[in-house]
């Protein structure tokens, strides 16, 4: 989350640490070795950003290397790992690499995996509609609240994450059951209760609660560099204040709705935990069939074959279209 | 440079002419802070009116009440006769060009500059043509498709000129309109702001804090010191005639001598000075009390420099050079007086070799005419 402060504090510990390696390089005991540490390009900045490359690779690369790898075996029945090798070999003789296409071509044939995608992303892109229109005017709201306000209120939006995620959505499953605080407060009132628990409504309510913070911190940071006396000229202009907004503040802003967006979307879609507890059983979502395929159908194979399709799918054209849009916006914000 | 029409015609000094933006009494303040204090000002159709102030004077509150940005406390502005009480700031026939000229980043330069023609739903062909003139007469013709961090400062600042001019507004405010320009530039921009006005007749209200830049604009300026506007007059008025110390010393430089009226007649005053260390001669008559205390302001160029005593007793002293810095047209001299008192003198450098060149630590006689003095109560 692009807070300022936060990477203002991020280059400033880079930069400390960058001239205490130096410094160290340049004291006498290590006076001798600098050469060859130059030599080998281990100044202190190759070795800062090492760290990062290094927890990439570690955390992200390996495994998702090692999920492709599963996605082209197959399935074994029995014995661990339930899968087969890739690499085997042959009479003790020569390598023999197995590569089986079968998984992916499963997806393709049984609809069921089409419709869990295509409903995913449909849940995925309404919550992130309602994300959008619940957090915009908070993240405005926050930018315009007078600036010793300011930090109180981004602190109300990031306090949720201090308690555990699952807890949350086990407050939320309290709230909306059939016995749960609303229907309590409705029946004292005497109206009937509603069915609330295990619908759309509720997995809904659960994905935006948990993802709104996603969407108000990279719009806050987005509206708050704005000029404000872009506003004024447009007034000055002729233009009413709510049409300055339509025609300054929101297209200005697009670069901070993407990012919101984008961090609500793609993990709303695999999302398995919100809709497992608050939406109802046949709630269709690729994170469920995931989550299904490795735990009861121990389909490894299957289940990376699933995620791997869904990052092709899903990552590459949102990543394309992030590259482009960043042009874009470095283009205009930089005057 | 010959005279603008303004200086020719001077309607401030028709008695019958109608004032176009009428200031009457208009105070702001902001909780206990008196920010613009009691100010009423007549400005006519087709001047370049300057408010020209040190920084937090008031004068860009007063410019921002104008615009309707601010609501004044108190006090009336009636803009072609009618009232600007109540009106937003999107319905008054007022444009403004900001000081950091404020254009929409997301917009082409045509866009910025049709912006204004677009909020008044005028036909595409009128917007599409006017844009295009406007664009014309700043000089900015094939930059329409560029974005505004593709042009340089000069060039963004005239956008911000059309996009402000294009709505054809009755008046124009312009805050500081040169300040983001290099030296050269300003130069050259002034004359060019001058020139589009004249042609399009749309009256201006300059803000500024440089005294060079209200000087080469205005038609009148008015100075304001903490909230009120201590003087109103024509760049000329202003410089040789200020009315008070304040004027006098903010306005270009000066040397003050403090002083003592010790003989008042009707065409003359003499003063006795301790800071020129003899007495002053000032040869028109002064209002005010005998034995007042008063200050004798004579500009540095009007002040002669020689080696030889003048003979008039009045308005000399000598000194000693201590400092000169060569400007090429002309050198500013600093010289302490026997009084202890240093005074600035600039000369024109009138020939290319001179055998008797004026140097450091020379002796010389400070001396000016009768009429060169400025003679101020407060």
């Amino acid at each position: 989350m692009a807070n300022p402060s936060y990477l203002a504090l991020g280059t400033r510990i880079i930069s400390g640490i960058d001239k205490l390696l130096s410094t160290v390089i340049a004291s006498s005991p290590y006076r001798w070795s600098s050469g060859i540490v130059r030599r080998a390009g281990l100044t202190g900045r190759t070795l800062v950003i090492a760290v990062p490359w290094i927890w990439l690779l570690l955390f992200f690369l390996i495994p998702f290397v090692i999920v492709l790898k599963i996605s082209f075996a197959e399935t074994r029945w029995l014995g661990s790992p339930p899968y087969t090798p890739l690499l085997e070999w042959v009479s003790g003789q020569y390598l023999q690499i197995k590569l089986s296409v079968g998984n992916y071509l499963f997806l393709l044939s049984d609809s069921l995996y089409a419709k869990a995608f295509l409903s995913s992303v449909k849940v995925a892109a309404v919550s992130t509609i309602i994300c959008l229109l619940i957090g915009y005017p908070m993240a405005y709201a926050i930018a315009r609240a007078e600036s010793k306000w300011r930090n109180t209120l981004l602190l109300l939006i990031i306090l949720p994450f201090w308690t555990s995620f699952l807890l949350r959505v086990y407050a939320w499953m309290g709230l909306l059951s059939n016995r749960g605080v609303i229907n309590q407060v409705l029946m004292a009132l005497g109206f009937e209760p509603i069915v609330m628990l295990q619908t759309d409504f509720a997995m809904y309510i659960g994905i935006v609660y948990s993802y709104l913070p996603f969407m108000i911190l990279p719009l806050y940071s987005n509206l708050e560099k704005h000029d404000l006396t872009l506003l004024e000229a447009a007034v000055d202009l002729g233009s009413r204040p709510f049409k300055a907004f339509l025609s300054i503040t929101l297209p200005l802003s697009k670069p901070g709705v993407i990012a919101g967006s984008m961090l609500v979307f793609i993990p709303a879609v695999g999302e398995f935990v919100i809709p497992r507890l608050l939406g109802g059983t046949d709630s269709l979502m690729i994170g469920r069939v995931l989550w299904d395929e490795y735990f009861l159908n121990r389909n490894w194979p299957v289940a990376s074959a699933v995620a791997i399709a869904l990052l092709l799918v899903l990552v590459i054209p949102i990543m394309i279209f992030q590259r482009y849009q960043a042009q874009e916006a470095a283009g205009a914000m930089k005057s | 440079m010959a005279a603008r029409p303004e200086e020719r015609k001077a309607p401030w000094l028709d008695a019958k002419a109608q004032p176009y933006i009428r200031i009457e009494g208009i105070t702001k303040k902001f909780g206990e802070f008196v920010a613009v204090n009691d100010v009423s000002l007549n400005i006519y159709r087709g001047e370049i009116f300057c408010l020209l102030g040190g920084s937090g004077c008031g004068k860009t509150t007063l410019l921002r009440m104008l615009a309707g940005f601010e609501q004044p406390s108190a006090g009336r502005i009636f803009i072609d006769g009618v009232s600007m009480e109540g009106v937003p700031p999107y319905e008054r026939p007022v444009n403004m060009m900001f000081q950091s000229y404020a254009l929409f980043p997301h917009m082409t330069v045509e866009q910025n500059v049709a912006f204004g023609l677009k909020q008044e739903k005028l036909p595409r062909e009128e917007i599409e043509s006017r844009v295009a003139d406007m664009l014309g007469i700043v000089k900015l013709g094939g930059m329409e498709k560029r974005k505004p961090h593709q042009l340089s400062g000069g060039q963004r600042q005239r956008v911000a000129l059309a996009r402000s001019l294009v709505k054809r507004p009755k008046l124009l405010l312009l805050d500081e309109p040169l300040g983001a320009l290099d030296k050269k530039l300003r130069e050259h921009t002034q004359f060019e702001l001058v020139n589009i006005q004249e042609r399009l007749g749309v009256t201006f209200i300059v803000v500024t804090h440089d005294q060079e830049e209200a000087m080469t604009l205005a038609s009148r300026i008015g100075v304001m010191n903490q909230g009120y506007i201590v003087q109103v007059g024509t760049p000329h008025e202003i410089y040789e005639f200020p009315n008070s110390r304040f004027v006098t010393e903010f306005i270009g430089n000066v040397n003050m001598f403090e002083g003592r009226i010790v003989e008042d007649e009707p065409d003359h005053v003499t003063i006795s000075s301790d800071e020129l260390g003899g007495p002053l001669y000032v040869g028109h008559g002064v209002s005010a009390a005998p034995e007042a205390q008063v200050w004798a302001a004579v500009r540095p160029e009007k002040m002669i420099l020689s080696r030889e005593q003048p003979s008039f007793e009045y308005n000399r002293a000598s000194g000693v050079i201590k400092e000169i810095a060569y400007m090429g047209d002309a050198s500013i001299y600093l010289v302490l007086l026997d009084s202890g008192k240093t005074v600035r003198i600039t000369q024109p450098n009138t020939y290319r070799h001179a055998d008797d060149r004026l140097t450091w630590d020379d002796r010389v006689w400070v001396s000016w005419d009768e009429s060169s003095s400025v003679v101020v109560t407060e």
